[in-house]
């Protein structure tokens, strides 16, 4: 099935519009209800002690000053929580693979593994009491040695962050296919690099935040997640509530990329707290909590061997990571690098690929997903690897890209990973943006630029990207091993005055997936998206989901809904063909009417379709009264987005300060529902990796104290760091669902941290520097700088 | 991100900021724009009992030209200054302040109160040779640029005294430049120097340089002073005179400047500063 057989009846009036976001009204006017912004009759108030300690046991914890307050109700600690049913989960159960855990609770129990690890609760009725009764909390600490390089924590009597285990190495895990040793053997020249993806914060503009109000035997649980449903099943299974007793909710969200694709301890925390003393309780982060303890990315260090033919043939790619995961594994902690591994062969027709991962404990806050989640690592790994290679072998970077393309006809093509890329046209998106560069202008200006000491220099990436996160047979249990399908569901009811609610499984969180949802039901049932409201975030409503995360959210949860609004409609024609005496066949939706193809004259609304369903005076022999219907999908195979980006930098010769001069992104994401919605979420995408490449970095100094613990330190770029971005597309339909679709949320971030660090690099070259990691900061520019030039830098 | 409790008074008379000021003891604070104190309360690194805000006390605004000086109240805020069409190099260096937000609460009284010396107006102050007016318990005074900044965040106006005015000479007839280098504009500098120069028939009669974030104050560039005052002014003096920007300062690093790279910035700063002032760029 190809998207244009499955648009409903030729033309869209809405799909493909770049219609103003639903969303944008309440949020632009203050108007949006984020979870601090709500409150309880009886609401208590939380505040979390947390360790200063990286490594430590904890001595004895006095919490009598606290409880002594007037406006303290409850202090809790790990012992005082010994009944939870199980520590915080780790989804990923590998077939075959053995996995090191060790158990990590909600509350530290008798030793503490990072700085930030909660050590107790306060609970009280003022949200300012509480921050200064948690510090009358008196915890006495008897410090551990600390280990925070990941690859020292793999040596021989290293320190052990988790005693009982024996070891800092947490598994071992190989994907690829072919046999890398053998294509490395073949090839003419054979680059070697360690690339390091060092460690980023998801840092959305809202930090999290939990309320859980436990009465009458049922628990309503509000927090900033962009997984409630997880949220429910993991606190039923820690609390030993039944399910159907909890309620989760996801209200207005601000911005997660990752770092709230999570079911963390402060969860629990109030929901136990709330149960015990029965009444509501509050817990917002505070921006230093949440770079503390909000899971970290990234944080990868891969040894990258990558060979050609003297012609640019690539053939071996061999990558061995080190992944830092930190002192837990967390929900999709370990499974990270794993999803990177899938194409690590990039756009490549690269026979002989393997990525060989080994993960580890430190006694730093433990990695996740973050927008792109080992894709944008894997992406960087191999773009920054092709870009060296073709220096190595004098080939331009767009003609070795263009001389392992996997050509356009192959698809669906099964690469060396084992995946299917399900559609690409590889040198249509780099055509496009070669068209775009104008290389003679880029070298007038380079030349003229160099004259007053500044290198400009221009760097590509090509990516493909595994998204769609689905489907079920092969990330679940028996796959990959993720303990959980991932299908999305969807569930759409026309009221009686053919308005329409559209319930999702999914839970957006600032992707404007009201808006692209409210535009495909619109498009299939003859209404203004203007009526359709979409509901997510909210177990109370709706059907099982699964959240959104992993681009998945169109491809996956929108699909749930054109399959459940097609299901609508095709009962909505039932009843027109009943009431006007036609043939089911023969109705289509042309405007805003039902009506009988050929005579568009001849319909119904979908209004009056409503009222004739819900006043059934005259349906169809045996069939049931309403409109409304729900869909559970699981695709076939993942979506696989692509694109060619380009990045132009200047560099300061003499600062090494670096900044983007241009950015073009040529995307693919399948046809656009909502074309300006793609260029935001590009936009955001591309600030997010260039933030990674030039600006942010995650550090701890070698005692595991956060150094960059504030915005001060942790320098997220804003727009006066980053360019007016050119941006196009390409539309290649996806054939894993009926829309085409693949996905945008993550493509900017994971096409762009290459482009900018090859682009840096271009420029350094007359300066002798010949590669650099991330990140780009002016210092370490002028380092790399003062190096080649045989200097002493330091 | 909560700080402490604290009590908070908003006097109408200096007279009453000073009572208050007096009377709270070590622990009250003056709250000027709040920009540089209330993140420091938040993160609970200041802590303060008592906050006197000033922003009701009259007296503490305005910019007037007196004599060849200018003297501005305590209370204009950076946008103010950036703003004006007369104050040059300080108007240049307010520009450059963090973002318009703050540069529209900020004030140039709090900032050489708070004596960090990664902000930009201190070290504009002192190679200026302006001064602050103080007001306190023992009656005005005046205190110099060169005296005003002691230490890391510490300077000589002492715990009961008021800021009251900047004086800052309008040097009229001096070119300037104004060269700060951070990794974003919103940051604070990692290192920024300013520079005056007046010349007469190509030649350096004078010329002034101030560093920013070079030590634990703001510091006068006195070497590179003396390496041009009386030179010819052309690139080759300004980039003899500029290697030594770094000359006896002490530069604290952190993660993303070690003081070897933040010596070299202010050689390359200083050269571009100067050329800048010199009217040769």
């Amino acid at each position: 099935m190809t998207a244009t057989e499955a648009a409903p009846n030729g033309a869209a009036l809405h799909v493909g519009r770049s219609l103003k976001r639903k969303e944008d009204p309440r949020l632009i006017t203050g108007r949006a209800r984020y979870v601090d912004d709500m409150t309880v009759p009886g609401l208590l108030h939380a505040a979390i002690v947390r360790s200063p300690e990286a490594h430590a046991m904890i001595v004895s914890i006095d919490s009598s000053a606290a409880l002594a307050r007037e406006d303290v109700e409850l202090v809790l600690t790990g012992q005082d929580m010994t009944d939870l049913e199980s520590p915080l989960p780790c989804a990923w159960v590998p077939p075959g693979t053995e996995i090191a855990n060790a158990p990590h609770w909600a509350l530290a129990r008798g030793q503490v593994n990072h700085v930030g690890d909660p050590v107790a609760i306060v609970v009280g009725t003022d949200r300012y009491a509480v921050v200064d009764a948690a510090e009358e909390v008196l915890v006495e600490y008897e410090s551990l040695p600390v280990i925070v390089d990941p690859r020292a924590a793999l040596a021989d009597g290293a320190t052990l962050v988790h005693e009982d285990l024996g070891s800092n190495r947490v598994f071992e895990f190989s994907l690829g296919g072919g046999d890398v040793e053998a294509g490395l053997a073949e090839a003419d020249v054979v680059v070697q690099r360690e690339i390091v993806n060092h460690r980023t914060s998801g840092a959305p503009i809202e930090p999290r935040g939990v309320i859980a109000d436990f009465r009458a035997g049922s628990l309503t649980i509000h927090s900033s997640t962009q997984v409630p449903h997880f949220v429910r099943l993991f606190l039923a299974l820690q609390l030993g509530i039944s399910e159907e007793r909890i309620r989760a909710v996801a209200p207005e969200v601000g911005g997660g990329f990752g770092a709230k694709l999570q079911f963390y301890g402060e969860e629990v925390l109030l929901a136990y707290a709330s149960r015990r003393l029965q009444r509501p309780i509050k817990w917002i982060e505070t921006r230093s909590e949440h770079m503390q303890v909000a899971h970290h990315g990234r944080d990868q260090i891969a040894t990258c061997r990558m060979g050609a033919r003297q012609d640019g043939t690539i053939t071996a790619f061999h990558v061995q990571i080190t992944a830092d995961l930190g002192a837990y594994l967390m929900l999709l902690t370990p499974v990270i690098p794993v999803l990177g591994a899938f194409v690590m062969g990039g756009c490549y027709a690269i026979p002989n690929v393997r990525t060989d991962i080994t993960g580890v404990f430190t006694n730093k806050m433990s990695t996740d997903a973050i927008r792109g989640a080992g894709r944008p690592e894997a992406t960087h790994m191999v773009e920054v690897m092709i870009d060296q290679l073709a220096s190595e072998l004098g080939m331009s970077p767009p003609a070795i890209r263009r001389k392992n393309f996997i050509p356009k006809e192959s698809f669906p093509a099964e690469v060396a990973t084992g995946v299917v890329y399900d559609s690409g046209d590889y040198h249509g998106s780099l055509d496009k943006l070669m068209g775009k560069l104008d290389v003679e202008a880029f070298k007038r200006e380079q030349a003229e630029l160099r004259g007053r000491g500044i290198y400009r220099g221009i760097g590509l990436s090509t990516y493909t990207e595994i998204c769609g996160l689905a489907p079920s047979r092969i990330v679940g249990p028996s796959g990959l091993g993720l303990q959980t399908g991932l299908w999305e569901s969807a569930m759409v009811r026309v009221h009686i005055s053919g308005a329409v609610t559209v319930y999702s499984g999914a839970s957006p969180h600032g992707q404007g997936l009201d808006t692209s949802f409210a535009q495909i039901v619109a498009d299939r049932l003859g209404v203004d998206p203007e009526v359709v409201e979409v509901i997510h975030g909210d177990t109370g409503t709706g059907p099982q989901g699964l959240g959104t995360y992993g681009s998945r959210s169109l491809s996956v949860g929108g699909e749930a809904i054109a399959r459940a609004t097609a299901k609508v409609a095709e009962k909505a024609k039932a009843i027109v063909a009943h009431e006007l005496e036609a043939a089911a066949q023969d109705i289509e939706v042309s405007g805003d009417r039902f009506s009988v193809r050929g005579s568009p004259d001849h319909g119904m609304s979908l209004a009056e379709v409503a009222g004739a369903a819900y006043i059934p005076e005259n349906l169809p022999e045996g069939m049931e009264p309403g409109l409304e219907e729900t869909t559970f999908y699981d695709p076939e195979n993942f979506v696989f987005p692509f694109g060619a980006h380009a990045a132009i930098v200047d560099v300061d010769g003499e600062t090494g300060k670096v900044a983007v001069a241009r950015y073009i992104a040529v995307d693919d994401c399948g046809p656009a529902v909502n074309p300006m919605i793609i260029d935001g979420q590009i936009h955001g995408g591309i600030t997010h990796a260039i933030g990674q490449a030039l600006y942010e970095r995650v550090h701890y100094d070698d005692d595991g104290q956060l150094v960059t613990g504030t915005f001060v330190d942790y320098s997220l770029p804003s727009a006066a760091e980053v360019p007016m971005f050119e941006t196009d597309r390409t539309e290649t339909p996806s054939p894993s669902n009926s829309l085409g679709v693949k996905g945008v949320g993550e493509a900017g971030t994971i096409g762009a941290s290459a482009a900018v660090t090859n682009a840096v690099i271009d420029a350094l070259r007359p300066l002798g520097v010949t590669f650099m990691n991330m990140p780009l900061t002016p210092m370490r520019v002028w380092e790399a700088i003062e190096e080649a030039r045989g200097g002493v830098p330091a | 991100m909560i700080p402490t409790e604290f009590d908070y008074a908003a006097p109408e008379s200096l007279d009453d900021a000073l009572w208050l000021l007096g009377e709270g003891g070590e622990e009250t604070r003056l709250l000027a724009g709040g920009h540089s104190l209330i993140p420091l309360m938040k993160l609970r690194v200041v802590v303060p009992t008592k906050l006197v805000d000033l922003r009701k006390v009259p007296g503490l605004d305005g910019m007037q030209r007196e004599d060849g000086s200018w003297r501005i109240g305590a209370m204009t805020v950076h946008s103010e200054l950036e703003h004006h069409p007369d104050l040059g190099l300080l108007s240049r260096a307010a520009s450059t302040i963090a973002d318009p937000q703050v540069r529209h609460c900020g004030t140039i009284g709090g900032s050489l109160a708070h004596g960090d010396p990664a902000s930009d107006l201190p070290a504009v102050l002192l190679a200026a040779g302006g001064s602050v007016s103080a007001q306190g318990s023992g009656g005005p005074r005046t205190i110099e640029a060169a005296d005003l900044f002691k230490d890391y965040m510490t300077t000589s106006v002492a715990p009961d005294e008021v800021i009251t005015a900047v004086h800052v000479p309008a040097l009229d007839g001096y070119g300037y430049g104004y060269q700060k280098f951070n990794r974003r504009a919103e940051d604070w500098a990692m290192v920024a120097v300013c520079a005056l120069v007046y010349a007469r028939d190509g030649v350096c009669e004078d010329v002034r340089v101030g560093l920013t974030h070079m030590a634990s104050t703001p510091l006068r560039a006195t070497a590179v002073e003396e390496a041009l005052r009386g030179q010819p002014l052309y690139a080759g003096s300004i980039a003899e005179a500029a290697e030594r920007a770094a000359d006896a300062t002490n530069p604290p690093g952190d993660l993303n400047a070690t003081p070897a790279y933040k010596r070299h910035l202010a050689r390359v700063l200083c050269q571009r500063a100067l050329t800048e002032a010199a009217g040769l760029s």
